[in-house]
């Protein structure tokens, strides 16, 4: 089958991860749909991977995944500090930046 | 500092920077200074003047040698022009530097006694410093430049110390009044100083000098500008409105400022740039007729005044229009102005501060209507104050015959008219000073009860005694000495006085002046106070009008002023508030973009990357 | 044999890849965090599965336990500490935000479409000959990971042990105060008793029928109205209170009609009678609209 359905397939998640950054206003989606975008980019190496037959796109798939964890986790311990701070994890609730 | 100028003379900065550094002292120090602050004010100047003596000297050991540059450092370099921080040591500024120093120090040590009750006695002699300083930068300059430094800085100082009882409106209203005409004075010297540059392409003294000589109108429109500067420094018609008001300063201020030293520096300023006037014989005529204008004016508004203080001012113009009238007649009159100017100094100071003395007897009456018979009460305080006034009428053999003589006989040999309206004049001279006498000091007393005239302590009568003593003698001193010392910088006179027992027809006239003026003051005043009311004192009393010229000319003024602030306002600033309006709503939607939202940022960033996916997409179907 | 992996490798991008995007609209558009959550636990999941039909199984199962085991645990681990009482609203509160994100999303989509849509020219080369050589996918990408890429992956190690310190910093909180004790909380209560006359005894314990026995019932006051606090907030933030006060009321009303009527036909005089409504009002909780605008007349 042609491989390039797979590269449209990540384009269309990478889309509702932008999506659901932009029109969501919990914190916790705003992470999810960050995640949701960088599946989609490892979805596009590991085709390209396949296509292209060199493991190194898979290889770029595993570390974007432990850095997405390590990502993951301070992000998380961000929201919780300012959840507790702010009891709120709506990233409107204040404007953070403008502080 | 010394710029290779070795001696005394080397270091002549130090003339300026000590007032300088002691006013920066007793404005900063706080209260601590106030038991000793003014005696370390008094040494400000004293020692200068000891300076000045050592420099003298030494210049007299060196005759060959005429003018010192003691360059320090170069002040302004932009584009071709260049200006030093020098320092021109010559014969005249010499002569103003020791009369400054002089007089300025007796009056200083006057003023010891007369501020003692003052609370802010430290401040005043820190003022003083200040005005010191820079009178000192003023004549020592050897440039334009670096003159207008001194000459602001001394505008600065007869601010503050004509307003330095500033709780009195009037005092206040008195200083604001003598800045503002002196700024227009100022223009003119700024003025001066472009021209200048844009023809010389320098403001040196040494510089200008040569280059004038073959200049065309210009030269006449920069005497024209200096005239107008010095007009505004010097109370000269028609700037001359201030000198009066300035009577509200302390009475030392008027004695040193308005009346020995600094209202001549636009003498000063007309001897210094002699070289233009030579040139121009238009600019020497409004020089003297401007003077003569003003020696008359300032002598009929003394006849009708009865503050002892604004007697005197009126004075002050009026001899200062004689040395005005002097430096417009070119080399003849140059030296001879700087004469007068210099016994003017001591007999003037002397003047006031008898003036000074007789206001601390009376609790600091200045109407001599309130005076009378004080010759008796204070015996020395008389005494020094006839000596100036034989000094100022011109009594022979007292400095006033010598140097007003010679200005007479000058202006004589230009234009009889000129020496006509001199001659009267001293006429006027001699009655209002024989007026202002008798009012104070013989006939009945008419004080209050209240007051208890008393002879003035022993700190102010000694520099009276001095100044009298030069008062009497200075003329005949420097009669034989002046011209030949000042020819450097003012040209040879025609005809140089080689003695003190010289009489020609002006002499004679003027003796015949002098008994007039006096003789018609003893007729009308020998009784006291008469009830005066005629056309000629009314009008003198209101100083010629000079007040009502102003208020026309301001109101005259701000009608241009508002029509061109319509026009500034609706068309220059409505084009400058139209740009920042659209600048103010530009960043204000802009400020609006940045909300602080991390979503709005987020969604910023996603317009972007849109816009690059599509330069690249479009660049690839392109190439 | 080929044509028969093509066709496998085909059946399963074209069953999971519709369902991927029904779950990423989910993910964006469910109106509860927890439920996004699962719809991207189910994405991941999927995605997996094509990793492994693209010839990665170590990916697909380091997806597996990765993302789908441990990052999704954090993230419902967090929602369970920052309390479901946040729930996200949908309503728009940035202006044009919504019109202008979706635009641009369109707009994204498409080009990011357009572009890779012919992104791969030419037949697939296959990995089957890079993994057999190495005796497997997991045996070459160790190879690679341990081989060439030895050093970044140390220092992805690093990194990571570094995140882990920096949550543990950053989510730790010291307490400011001594924790409330049983001593406390009673010398405090009377203390505010005395002071904004605030009750002194615990709040009611939620209402207990014999219809029902749940605590998402407000306890009834001797009037028949609800018990204010009988119920607890988070039940109430949720969403699940049951907040029928006639319903609950009606039972005890009925008896007390059917008592005063026996009674008046007793002794002859009339007696009060409660109003009752014609039929039996439904027992309902909060609806969320109504918990909504609850929250905002609270802000």
């Amino acid at each position: 089958m042609n491989e390039n359905y797979y590269l449209v397939l990540a384009a269309i998640l990478f889309a509702i991860g932008v999506a659901g950054f932009l029109t969501r206003r919990n914190a916790l989606l705003i992470f999810m749909s960050i995640e949701l975008m960088l599946n989609a980019a490892n979805l596009t190496l590991v085709t390209f991977a396949d296509a292209v037959g060199d493991l190194t796109g898979q290889i770029m798939a595993f570390f974007v995944m432990v850095v997405a964890a390590a990502e993951v986790v301070v992000g998380l311990a961000i929201i919780i500090t300012i959840a507790r701070s702010l009891h709120t994890a709506s990233i409107d609730a204040s404007s953070w930046l403008r502080r | 500092m010394t710029g290779g100028v070795t001696g005394a003379v080397g270091l002549a900065w130090l003339l300026v920077l000590i007032p300088f550094a002691v006013a920066a002292v007793l404005l900063l120090i706080g209260r601590v200074g106030d038991r000793w602050g003014h005696w370390l004010g008094v040494a400000g100047l004293v020692v200068p003047f000891g300076l000045a003596v050592a420099m003298l000297v030494q210049m007299l050991a060196n005759s060959g040698v005429e003018s010192y540059f003691v360059k320090w450092f170069v002040w302004l370099q932009a584009g071709s022009l260049r200006v030093d921080a020098g320092l021109q040591v010559d014969h005249l500024s010499l002569a103003f530097v020791l009369l400054v120093t002089g007089v300025g120090s007796l009056i200083f040590i006057y003023a010891v006694a007369y501020m003692a009750h003052d609370p802010g006695r430290r401040r005043f002699f820190g003022f003083l410093n200040i005005f010191a300083g820079s009178m000192l930068l003023l004549v020592l300059a050897d440039n334009y430049a670096l003159l207008f430094v001194g000459w602001e800085g001394v505008g600065l100082a007869s601010y503050l110390l004509i307003g330095f009882w500033q709780q009195k409106q009037s005092a206040a209203l008195a200083a604001k009044k003598a800045f503002i005409m002196n700024r227009i004075g100022d223009l003119g010297l700024l003025s001066a100083m472009a021209l200048l540059f844009s023809h010389v392409g320098s403001v040196n003294f040494v510089a200008v000098g040569p280059s004038v000589a073959g200049g065309g109108a210009w030269v006449g429109l920069v005497g024209c500008l200096l005239l107008l500067a010095a007009c505004g420094k010097s109370a000269q018609f028609p700037l001359q409105s201030w000198l009066l008001d300035a009577m509200e300063g302390p009475t030392p201020v008027s004695a040193l400022i308005h009346a020995a030293t600094m209202v001549t520096a636009g003498v000063y300023l007309v001897v210094r740039s002699q070289f233009v006037f030579t040139v121009s014989e238009v600019a020497m005529w409004a020089v003297a007729i401007v003077g003569v204008v003003t020696l008359l004016m300032g002598a009929w508004i003394g006849t009708a005044k009865a503050d002892i203080k604004k007697v005197l001012a009126g004075s002050t113009m009026s001899q200062i229009g004689y040395m005005m009238l002097a430096a417009g007649l070119g080399p003849a009159g140059a030296a001879f102005a700087i004469f007068h100017l210099l016994t003017h100094g001591a007999f003037k100071a002397n003047l006031f501060l008898g003036a000074g003395s007789v206001m601390h007897a009376t609790n600091d009456d200045v109407n001599m209507m309130h005076f009378g018979a004080l010759r008796k009460v204070m015996p020395w305080t008389f005494l020094t104050f006839a000596c100036g006034t034989l000094a100022l009428i011109g009594f022979p053999f007292i400095s006033g015959y010598y140097s007003k003589d010679h200005i007479i006989t000058a202006a004589f040999d230009k234009s009889p008219v000129l020496g006509a309206l001199a001659l009267l004049g001293a006429v006027v001279t001699a009655y209002y000073m024989t007026r202002l006498v008798i009012l104070t000091f013989f006939g009945e007393k008419r004080w209050g009860d209240d007051v208890h005239p008393h002879e003035a302590p022993g700190l102010m009568l000694v520099p009276m005694v001095i100044l009298a003593v030069a008062s009497l003698g200075a003329g005949a001193f420097l009669n034989n000495h002046i011209v030949g010392w000042l020819a450097p910088v003012t040209g040879e006179p025609p005809e140089v006085p080689s003695s003190l027992f010289e009489f020609t027809w002006v002499t004679g006239a003027a003796f015949g002046a002098l008994v007039i003026g006096v003789l018609a003051g003893w007729l009308v005043y020998r009784r006291g106070p008469v009830n005066e009311s005629n056309f000629l004192l009314r009008a003198a009393d209101a100083e010629l009008g000079a007040n009502a010229v102003n208020d026309v000319v301001v109101l005259a003024s701000d009608g241009v002023t508002d029509s061109v602030g319509v026009v500034d306002r609706y068309l220059v600033d409505g084009g400058a508030r139209g740009i920042y309006r659209a600048g103010m709503g530009l960043s204000t939607w802009i400020r609006g973009l940045q909300n602080g939202k991390v979503r709005s940022y987020g969604l910023m960033m996603a317009v972007g990357v849109v816009v690059i996916m599509v330069a690249v997409v479009v660049a690839g179907q392109v190439i | 044999m080929i044509g028969m992996a093509v066709n496998l490798t085909a059946v399963t991008f074209w069953i999971c890849a519709p369902i991927m995007v029904v779950l990423g609209f989910g993910m964006v558009l469910a109106r509860k965090v927890v439920h996004s959550a699962l719809c991207l636990a189910g994405l991941m999941v999927a995605l997996g599965v094509l990793y492994a039909s693209l010839n990665a199984p170590f990916l697909f199962v380091a997806q597996l336990i990765v993302y789908t085991g441990s990052v999704m645990m954090l993230f419902l681990f967090t929602m369970m500490l920052i309390g479901v009482d946040t729930a996200d609203e949908l309503k728009e509160t940035i202006k044009g935000q919504r019109a202008a994100a979706i635009v641009v999303v369109v707009a994204l989509a498409g080009l990011l479409g357009f572009t890779v849509l012919h992104g791969i020219v030419g037949p697939s080369a296959g990995l089957a000959g890079v993994n057999n050589a190495a005796g497997g996918n997991a045996q070459a990408v160790a190879q690679l990971i341990f081989g060439r890429y030895a050093v970044a992956f140390e220092a992805a190690s690093a990194l990571v042990i570094t995140a882990a310190l920096a949550a543990m910093v950053l989510s730790h909180a010291e307490r400011l105060t001594p924790k409330e004790r049983q001593r406390e909380r009673a010398e405090r209560r009377v203390r505010q008793f005395a002071s904004d006359a605030l009750p002194v005894a615990p709040n009611p314990a939620p209402g207990v029928y014999a219809r029902h026995n749940a605590a998402t019932y407000p306890a009834l006051l001797p009037d028949g109205t609800a018990a204010p606090g009988s119920v607890a907030p988070a039940l109430e933030a949720r969403g699940q209170a049951v907040v029928a006060e006639p319903a609950l009321k009606l039972p005890a009303q009925s008896l007390h009609n059917r008592l005063a009527a026996q009674a008046a036909e007793l002794d002859g005089r009339p007696r009060l009678m409660a109003d009752l409504p014609d039929a039996a009002p439904a027992l309902t909780a909060k609806t969320d609209a109504s918990a909504e605008a609850d929250q905002e007349v609270e802000k």
